[in-house]
C-alpha cells in the first residue's frame, strides 16, 4: 500500500495534528503549519482529523503510487498534476496503482497537504506521527522525505475503497478520477499581491512597547523575510521598541505568538516553535487565522489587525463548527 | 503572632491573562523564588488530579503556569466564554491548594559530569574569568543542590537555580555551531545541560553521559520541574563506561 518518492521537493514532511501533552518536558507540538488544510484533506478522504498526511512546501515532490489510493490535496495551489493532468484541490481523488503525482509553480499560498484514505502508517513517537526535524523524531526517520523513500500507508478504509470503486467505475479506463463534488467551505486564505491581513489580539507584554510601536504594529506592513521556517516567521518592518529594557522571565509561548527580540524585528512563532521563550510578546495571532498565516510565502507581506479575545473565540468556534458540519455531512453520504 | 492561613498568602497576587484564544496564563509576580515555584508546582499537581474537559496540557515556568485548552470543548460548543471558564477553574484551584504538607524530601538526582579536557573545553576560560583554579570551579559547581525551575528551550533542557555566584561567566561572543548533547555549560549566572545537539553560546565546562531526552520512553525528560539535582565529578574512564552502559 506504499508510494515511492521519486523527487522529495523542497521540504516534504509527515505531519498529523501535532504532539500534544509533552510541552512541559520541552517537547514541541510540531504538526501542520496550516492545521485547517490538513484537517480538510483528511475529512475529504474520510479520515479522522488527526490522521498523518504530507505537508508539502513551495516546490512539491514527485510521488508514484504503488497501490490504489483515495487521496485529497488541500491548501496551497502548487500546480499539482496526476499523470500530467491538472489535479483539483479539495476533492477526493481515486488513484490507480502506477499513477504519478507531480507539482509545478506555486500559484497561491505555499503549503499544501496530501491526505491518504487510511492514513500514513509511520510509527507514533510520544503519541504523534508528526516529524520533529531538530530532534530527528517522528515522521519518516525524523526527517524530511528524500528521493527513494517509500511511504508506508494503510490503504483506503472500507468506505474509502467503496468511493474509490464508485469514482473509477464511472470512467472506465481512466488512471484517476476526482469527485465532482467539493465542500462549501470558505477558502481559508486570500490571494493577490496585497498584504494579507492577519488578525491578532494584544500579547501579554503589549503595554511594554512604546505608543508609537504599538501603533506601528497594527498600522504598518511587515515583510516575511527568507529567514522564515517551520519554527517561525522573521518579519521586517518598522522597528518595535520597548519603553524599558527590563528583562522578561522565560514563559510559555504558542503558535501565533508574536515576540520581539532586542533587534525590534518581530518573530511570529509557527508549528515548530520552542515551548518557552523570553522575549516580550506584543501580539498573538488568532487561531482562525493560522491557515492564512501559514500560506504567506517568504517575500510575502502581512498586516496585523487588532481583534478582541471574544472575537477570536467567535471565529475559532465558527471554523470548528464548519469543519464538524462537513465531517457529519461526509459521514452521512460517503463514509459511514 | 500572625499566622499565615494559606500557603498563597505570602505570595504576590495572582494575575490571569490570555495567551491567545486557546491558552490562559496564571502569573505570580515577576521574581524567581522557591515559594512561587512551589505554589506553581502545587497548582500543576492539582490540575493533574482535577482536570477538566478540554484541558490539553499545561506548562510551568519561573513565575507562570500556562494552560492550553480546546475552546470548542471548554465553551461547550460556544455556550460559555472559554477563557473565563478556565480562569475561574485556575483561581479556584489556586485558592484551594492543599496546605504545604511537610513535603517528603524528594530524592536528589545525581548527574555525573566529566569536567574539563575534551568534554569541557571552556573550563580553563571559566577559571581564568572567575580567578579560580579549575579544581575550585569544579568543587563549587558540584557543591550545591540545584532546583529544576522549569524545562524549556529544548526537550529535557532544565533551567536550574542555585549556581554559586562566583562561577558567573558571560556567554561566548560567537556561539558554537554545534554543541554536543550532554554538555554542561555556564551562561552568565545560569548553569544548564544541553539535551540535544544544538548551536549554543554557553561556556562548556564538562559533559554528562546521561541522556536528558529519551523520546522512546514514556517519560521523555530525565528531569522535571520541581526536582533537585547535584552534579558529581567523574573521570573520563567512568564517563566512557557510563556512556557505553547508557546507550
Amino acid at each position: 500500500m506504499s508510494s515511492s518518492i521519486l523527487r522529495p521537493g523542497l521540504l516534504t514532511t509527515i505531519q498529523d495534528a501535532g504532539r500534544f501533552g509533552y510541552q512541559q518536558a520541552g517537547v514541541i507540538v510540531s504538526g501542520p503549519m496550516d492545521p485547517w488544510a490538513l484537517r480538510l484533506a483528511n475529512l475529504l478522504v474520510g479520515n479522522p482529523p488527526n490522521a498523518a498526511g504530507l505537508e508539502i512546501t513551495l516546490l512539491g515532490p514527485t510521488i508514484r503510487f504503488e497501490a490504489d489510493h483515495l487521496i485529497c490535496l488541500s491548501g496551497a495551489d502548487l500546480s499539482a498534476t496526476l499523470d500530467g493532468q491538472q489535479l483539483p484541490l479539495n476533492r477526493p481523488v481515486a488513484v490507480q496503482q502506477g499513477s504519478t503525482l507531480a507539482f509545478g509553480a506555486a500559484r497561491m499560498g505555499c503549503r499544501t497537504y496530501l491526505a491518504f484514505s487510511g492514513g500514513l502508517t509511520v510509527p507514533a513517537v510520544l503519541g504523534s506521527q508528526s516529524t520533529y526535524l531538530r530532534a530527528q523524531l517522528g515522521g519518516l526517520e525524523g526527517r524530511a522525505l528524500r528521493a527513494g523513500n517509500v511511504l508506508p500507508a494503510a490503504g483506503p478504509t472500507p468506505a474509502g475503497k467503496r468511493l474509490h470503486q464508485q469514482l473509477l467505475g464511472q470512467y472506465p479506463g481512466q488512471n484517476w478520477v476526482a469527485a465532482r463534488w467539493y465542500p462549501a467551505v470558505e477558502p481559508a486564505f486570500a490571494s493577490g499581491g496585497n498584504a494579507i491581513t492577519i488578525r491578532a489580539i494584544r500579547g501579554p507584554e503589549y503595554e511594554l512597547f512604546t505608543p508609537a510601536s504599538q501603533q506601528n504594529f497594527w498600522r504598518e506592513e511587515f515583510l516575511v523575510t527568507p529567514h522564515s521556517d517551520r519554527m517561525g516567521y522573521r518579519l521586517a518592518g518598522p522597528g518595535l521598541d520597548r519603553r524599558t529594557e527590563r528583562e522578561i522571565l522565560s514563559s510559555a509561548v504558542t503558535f501565533g505568538t508574536v515576540q520581539v527580540p532586542a533587534s525590534g524585528e518581530p518573530i511570529v512563532l509557527m508549528a515548530d516553535h520552542q515551548t518557552t521563550g523570553g522575549y516580550p510578546r506584543i501580539g498573538q495571532v488568532i487561531s482562525a487565522d493560522f491557515s492564512q498565516l501559514a500560506q504567506v510565502p517568504p517575500g510575502g507581506r502581512l498586516r496585523f489587525q487588532e481583534v478582541s479575545l471574544s472575537e477570536a473565540h467567535y471565529w475559532s468556534l465558527r471554523q470548528e463548527k464548519q469543519l464538524q458540519q462537513l465531517q457529519r455531512a461526509l459521514a452521512l453520504r460517503y463514509y459511514q | 503572632m500572625e499566622q499565615p492561613t494559606s500557603p498563597t498568602d505570602l505570595l504576590p497576587p495572582a494575575q490571569i491573562y490570555p495567551l491567545g484564544d486557546a491558552a490562559v496564563v496564571l502569573q505570580l509576580g515577576d521574581t524567581i523564588s522557591e515559594a512561587t515555584h512551589r505554589t506553581l508546582q502545587a497548582l500543576g499537581h492539582s490540575l493533574d488530579h482535577a482536570t477538566f474537559p478540554g484541558l490539553r496540557e499545561y506548562v510551568p515556568a519561573f513565575t507562570t503556569l500556562t494552560v492550553y485548552y480546546d475552546p470548542w470543548v471548554v465553551s461547550q460548543r460556544g455556550q460559555h466564554d472559554p477563557n473565563q471558564v478556565v480562569a475561574e477553574w485556575l483561581f479556584s484551584l489556586l485558592h484551594n491548594l492543599p496546605t504545604a504538607s511537610a513535603s517528603e524530601p524528594q530524592p536528589v538526582v545525581e548527574i555525573p559530569v566529566c569536567y574539563g579536557g575534551r568534554y569541557g573545553p571552556d573550563l580553563a576560560l571559566v577559571a581564568e574569568h572567575t580567578g579560580l583554579a579549575p579544581a575550585e570551579v569544579i568543587r563549587l559547581h558540584t557543591e550545591p543542590e540545584y532546583l529544576v525551575y522549569m524545562i524549556g528551550f529544548a526537550p529535557g533542557f532544565p533551567y536550574l537555580g542555585g549556581m554559586p555566584e562566583q562561577l558567573s561567566t558571560p556567554r561566548k561572543a560567537h556561539p558554537r555551531p554545534l554543541v554536543p548533547a550532554g554538555s554542561v555549560g555556564i551562561a552568565g549566572g545560569q548553569t544548564g545541560v544541553y539535551s540535544l545537539p544544538t548551536p549554543g553560546g554557553w561556556q562548556l565546562i564538562g559533559r554528562t553521559p546521561l541522556r536528558l531526552f529519551t523520546p522512546e520512553g514514556a517519560s521523555p525528560s530525565l528531569l522535571r520541574a520541581g526536582q533537585r539535582l547535584r552534579f558529581v565529578a567523574i573521570t573520563e574512564d567512568t564517563y566512557e563506561h557510563l556512556l557505553t552502559h547508557e546507550q
